[in-house]
């Protein structure tokens, strides 16, 4: 069978099983809807908490990442693991014991105030739009390149696929077609990982291999990737880091305080039966995204040592008679001069995947010096001695551009694995993409229904007609982010981001304080979310353009780029959050406190004992 | 419930906050990030250790934390008899 024929039953497979369950796990009641009924096993809302936070660029492109970056691609390992620890410890067990379905009407009872909701409405409805337009953009790159339709196609059978469980089953037809999709996603990372884990140093677990020798020798993987990429004059792969140490840290902050305050995360916490449920939840979720967290840096270093090894015959790894990478002892320890002419691999020769790749654009060679032979290499490199190499070698620049998202979709292509495991990484991305969707959709959905429709303008609305606002809110965001897939504004590529950035300096700081801190009140809380939030965008946008809007940066206004102690805008978002922290307070200290009944709220909330707090509760 | 357990309650569970609030930072921002260039001296296997720390350590340190914390609060919870019936 060809692999088109194969990705299709894959793919057409998974997507009736997601279909099953949701027919089986309709919803019936607002409950079921908003929260699955606070019914759902620790571990299975480990498991769809897992598959809802890793999105298409998890599982597509972080690997590339982070072979890109090297070392400092661990920001993203850390950052969005170590969100976990505080979402379980400071958010996840409070909110649960508060016993509502959505984070606006926390921040609205805790801080009594209609204003304060709105403004965590506002937060909520930008970072999760900002979230899922990314999404969206996923489900379409996922179906044109494995399924041969266009991107367009693609992004209409996604909304098609998500409308379907999404509208009907609500929280609980997420909930179990995540669990679903947990497992074709993780089946599909893991089984080419452990495969090129085997072929490069014998070992099957890839944690293991990336720290292991390469068969044979008794030179490390690593060793060997830190030799050949800084001669070719790129930074050392276990040492080198965007920007300062300073930025990483607070990058690295940002992403954990974001993981923490994003909404679509925290209200996987609320379908949980008990408090106990919801601090050994978080944990679950953790190990679940672990087994591919930890597996992506092997499968960056291992995609990289492969494609390095590819392209120059000297580092030592040499393809066989069936086009697959074999370790060659010899020629690994013996470090041969990359620079050699008959080094570079002759275009002519290059592999099938190679090929395939460059179809789609994202794989790129130009011929700069004419020899027919492909030069990868660091052409603006700092490195005074792989400069003067090149040059003696008659090298003109470097002549190939890999798109980072390759490391993940050509590596069972790389390793020759057999079409079957070539099928299981396409429904694994999109199992990746649909699950994230669905998740921002449903956060979406409940802050329109729930915060809005009943919070603020109709209060008296029957439990009946607030789940068909749910679903009618449900529809339109699916239309939206449909539209905004299809016609992505030009600020996609920034707008993760900025999701990050938001949660950090809003949500965050808010609810932490809510429960931390008996005395904040509302004109604190409210103010400390609107500074931390301006500020952030201040500098986003000075960086970026105002609301992306292309030629309307204002960098010069703060001094140049990055001019705040050197940090990105990306890493921003720590930064937004310790002003809203400082505001917050300064503004408590000098208005009047909260009502008597609001501190009572506070100390029931930090206990686990006793009846939900508040009427409508589940 | 009394004012005094409560409030006793509430600066064990504080305690233990602090505790694996520290480990959490020195696991990742200090052995990941700022003693990562003096750790990748150390080699753990084949890993450098800061490096090591960075890509994979502090996640596996992270998935303990919680586990750890989850047990602990149990504890907390029946020692001041506030546990969920």
């Amino acid at each position: 069978m060809d692999l088109q024929t194969i990705t299709y039953l894959v793919v057409g497979a998974s997507f009736a099983l997601y279909i099953g369950i949701a027919i089986w796990a309709r919803a019936g009641s607002t409950s079921e809807f908003y929260a699955a009924g606070g019914s759902v096993h620790p571990i299975t809302n480990g498991m769809a908490t897992a598959a809802d936070w890793m999105s298409a660029a998890s599982f597509i492109s972080m690997a590339g990442l982070i072979a890109n970056m090297g070392y400092g691609g661990g920001l993203f390992l850390m950052g969005w693991t170590g969100g976990y620890v505080l979402l379980a410890m400071l958010l996840a067990p409070y909110l649960r014991k508060f016993g509502k379905f959505t984070v606006p009407q926390f921040i609205g009872d805790r801080f009594y105030s209609k204003t304060a909701s709105t403004v965590a409405v506002v937060c909520l409805l930008t970072a999760s739009l900002t979230y899922i337009i990314g999404q969206m953009t996923g489900v379409g790159v996922a179906f044109s390149r494995f399924l041969g339709v266009s991107s367009e196609t693609g992004i209409y059978l996604g909304m098609a696929i998500v409308f379907m469980y999404a509208v009907f089953g609500g929280m609980k037809g997420i909930t179990y077609t995540q669990v679903a999709q947990y497992i074709v996603l993780i089946s599909a990372y893991l089984v080419p990982a452990i495969f090129i884990s085997l072929q490069l140093t014998g070992n099957p677990l890839p944690q293991l291999g990336l720290g292991s020798d390469i068969s044979g020798t008794d030179t490390t993987l690593l060793a060997k990737l830190d030799l050949v990429v800084k001669d070719l004059g790129f930074d050392q792969y276990t040492t080198s880091m965007p920007g300062s140490m300073l930025n990483m840290f607070m990058y690295t902050l940002s992403l954990m305080i974001g993981t923490a305050g994003l909404p679509h995360v925290i209200m996987r916490f609320f379908t949980v039966p008990t408090v106990k449920d919801a601090r050994s939840s978080a944990g679950w979720a953790l190990v679940f995204i672990a087994l591919l967290y930890t597996t992506a840096p092997a499968v960056a270093a291992m995609a990289k040592l492969n494609l390095h090894a590819t392209v120059n015959k000297a580092v030592g790894l040499e393809t066989d008679a069936g086009g697959r990478m074999v370790v060659n002892a010899e020629k690994i320890t013996a470090n041969a001069d990359l620079y050699a002419t008959e080094s570079s691999l002759q275009y002519e020769q290059r592999p099938e995947w190679m090929k395939r790749w460059e179809k789609t654009g994202l794989l790129k060679f130009d011929d700069k010096n004419g020899d027919g032979r492909i030069q990868y290499y660091n052409d603006k490199t700092k490195s005074a001695d792989a400069k003067a190499k090149a040059e003696a070698a008659g090298w003109k620049g470097n002549e190939l551009t890999v798109n980072a998202d390759i490391m993940v979709m050509a590596n069972p292509e790389i390793a020759l694995l057999p079409n079957w495991v070539i099928a299981l990484v396409a429904a694994g991305g999109l199992a990746a993409a649909l699950s994230t969707a669905a998740g921002l959709l449903m956060a979406i959905s409940s802050a329109v229904s729930h915060d809005l429709v009943k919070g603020v303008f109709n209060p008296n609305i029957s439990d009946k007609n607030e789940l068909l606002a749910g679903k009618i809110s449900m529809a339109v965001a699916i239309v939206i982010a449909g539209y905004l897939g299809l016609n992505p504004p030009g600020f996609a590529a920034g707008t993760v981001a900025l999701a990050f950035g938001i949660a950090a300096s809003s949500l965050f700081p808010a609810i932490m304080m809510g429960i931390f801190s008996k005395k904040m009140n509302k004109e604190g809380a409210i103010a400390g979310m609107l500074t931390g939030l301006f500020v952030t965008l201040f500098y986003v946008f000075a960086h970026k353009g105002i609301f992306f809007v292309k030629g309307t940066e204002f960098i010069d206004l703060i001094g140049g780029a990055n001019s705040f102690f050197g940090i990105t805008p990306e890493a921003f978002g720590a930064v937004g959050a310790i002003v809203n922290f400082i505001v917050a307070i300064v503004v408590d200290k000098v208005t009047k406190e909260p009502p008597e009944h609001i501190q009572h709220m506070v100390e029931a909330v930090r206990i686990p004992r006793g009846s939900k707090l508040v009427d409508g509760a589940h | 419930m009394e004012n005094n357990s409560a409030s006793g309650y509430w600066k064990a569970t504080l305690g233990l906050l602090t505790k694996i609030l520290i480990i959490w930072f020195v696991v990742s921002f200090g052995a990941g990030i700022l003693f990562a260039p003096a750790l990748n001296s150390i080699s753990l296997g084949g890993y450098p250790l800061g490096f090591w720390f960075a890509h994979q350590g502090s996640i596996y340190i992270f998935i303990a934390l919680i586990f750890y914390y989850a047990k602990k609060m149990g504890d907390i919870d029946r020692q001041f008899d506030v546990h969920e019936e």
